[in-house]
């Protein structure tokens, strides 16, 4: 691909992503006008905001092995986008959380937050992200240099605190949780280095038929 | 199909019914999904003509009985209950049925009855739910002998003076307003009774968070969640919560079933 045609693609990509990520939230918007979010608007609202946040949050993990899947530069070109609006639906889920569901109780909140495991590892989980989303232009990874590639590893942990913190809440059925973990695993083992375990069996292979 | 003039009751409280699309199209009923929404959507599969009622156990004379004489054999009144779900939500149903004691007498139980165990139909064909073990099926719940022979604790057979919609546990289930909603089992094919306390589901599913007498009770949390509060299903995206009452607020009627119980240890 050219580089003048490519970046038009990209930037053309960008657009639509940027529309594809918002219109959950778009929907959402519009059942709330139109009353239309069922028996439990809050909980719909609650869940919906959740199922989001770690959704896309799993896409932006995916981008890393799809560039390494398939050697094109562009996953990593639109992985900001993707981690910034998993960060804007974890605020949204947070904002019903503590206005709509909790009514602003802080006592209540506090008491949430400290003794109720799956509470307290969401809004880890949300603390951890800020950071990540503060630092996500491009003046902050020039000024971080190598660090800002470590500061950024803490996704993986944040991942697996909103995997967590969705089993937990469950009542019964694992499924869903279940299977959000299954594919975490997966973006994880991507990273795993095969290729340098590779290179050592080999050198351990050679090492031996030294005389 | 209508229930023929269900008599009013002075039970009955007067606040405003859930609307019947919510009281329908919300519900937890795991042998048709685990969604809210997934019972409306998936019960149509139950067959509830012929249904028959196995009562047994310790009484006098076991049998049978028939969906068609229970609803003729019985005065069906209506009884507009508050309906408090051990998730923090609640709503107001304007049941059909009739109380379970006057059913429970006619096989006059014994002094060994202590206890009344309950049992959902198991028929993974009619109830998909059941394919997956969620919960340990048959659904299963226990009455003591005192909570089942109480006025206000019913048979429903009907709702909105129509025959119980298959979602709401089609065409029996049990009704016990001042505890939380799981104990109010759904499709019921056998009663029991028995001299000790009988298995319940989600108690055996989880015994730390789910009680056997799961009396509502604002002042004993359930490990995950606070029971101090609660969200009236119907009244839209900025409602307030209500504050919840100790026994769903029929403590009048039924607080002395307990007294001198410790209803933090049994909750």
């Amino acid at each position: 691909m050219s580089g003048r045609r490519g970046e038009w693609i990209l930037r053309a990509a960008k657009v639509v992503l940027f529309m594809a990520c918002l219109a959950p939230f778009g929907i959402m918007v519009r059942e709330a006008v139109a009353g239309s979010l069922g028996a439990n608007p809050v909980e719909t609202l609650l869940h919906g905001t959740g199922d989001w946040a770690l959704r896309l949050l799993l896409v932006t993990l995916a981008m890393t092995p799809l560039r390494r899947l398939t050697g094109l530069a562009w996953p990593i070109r639109l992985r900001r986008m993707l981690g910034l609006f998993a960060f804007f639906y974890a605020v949204l889920h947070l904002t019903v959380y503590l206005w709509l569901d909790r009514e602003l109780a802080w006592s209540t909140i506090l008491e949430d937050i400290l003794e109720r495991p799956y509470i307290g590892v969401g809004f880890l989980a949300f603390l951890l992200l800020i950071p990540l989303a503060a630092t996500s232009t491009r003046g902050w990874m020039r000024r971080l240099g190598r660090r800002w590639t470590q500061l950024h590893r803490a996704v993986y942990v944040i991942a697996a605190l909103g995997v967590l913190h969705y089993l937990w809440l469950v009542k019964a059925d694992l499924r869903e949780p279940l299977l959000y973990g299954a594919i975490l695993l997966v973006l994880l083992a991507f990273r795993l280095p095969w290729n340098q375990l590779r290179s050592v069996r080999r050198g351990l292979r050679a090492d031996r038929s030294d005389p | 199909e209508r229930i023929p003039n269900p008599r009013p009751s002075p039970l009955s409280t007067d606040e405003k019914p859930t609307s019947l699309d919510d009281v329908t199209h919300y519900n937890n009923f795991y042998e048709f999904g685990t969604e809210k929404t997934d019972p409306a959507a998936n019960a149509g599969t139950l067959e509830t003509r012929p249904w028959t009622l196995v009562v047994d156990g310790a009484c006098e004379s076991p049998g049978e009985i028939g969906i068609e004489d229970l609803l003729s054999g019985f005065t069906q009144e209506e009884r507009v209950y508050r309906l408090r779900c051990v998730e923090a939500w609640a709503m107001v149903v304007p049941w059909v049925g009739f109380p379970l004691g006057d059913l429970l007498k006619r096989f006059r139980p014994t002094s060994k009855a202590r206890y009344v165990a309950f049992e959902t139909l198991l028929d993974p064909d009619q109830m998909p739910g059941q394919r997956r073990s969620v919960l340990e099926w048959p659904y299963r719940e226990g009455l003591r002998m005192d909570e089942a022979m109480h006025p206000l604790t019913i048979l429903a057979t009907g709702l909105y003076g129509e025959l119980l919609p298959n979602q709401n546990g089609a065409p029996l289930r049990l009704v016990v307003p001042w505890k939380y909603g799981f104990k109010s089992i759904k499709s019921i094919v056998r009663i029991r009774f028995t001299e000790r306390q009988p298995p319940a589901t989600w108690n055996r599913m989880q015994p730390d968070e789910y009680g056997f007498y799961a009396n509502v009770n604002p002042a004993v949390d359930h490990p995950r969640w606070s029971q101090k509060r609660h969200r009236v299903i119907g009244e839209g995206l900025f409602a307030r919560k209500h504050e919840t009452l100790p026994f769903n607020g029929y403590g009048e009627q039924v607080a002395s079933l307990y007294s001198g119980m410790d209803l933090r240890r049994y909750f």
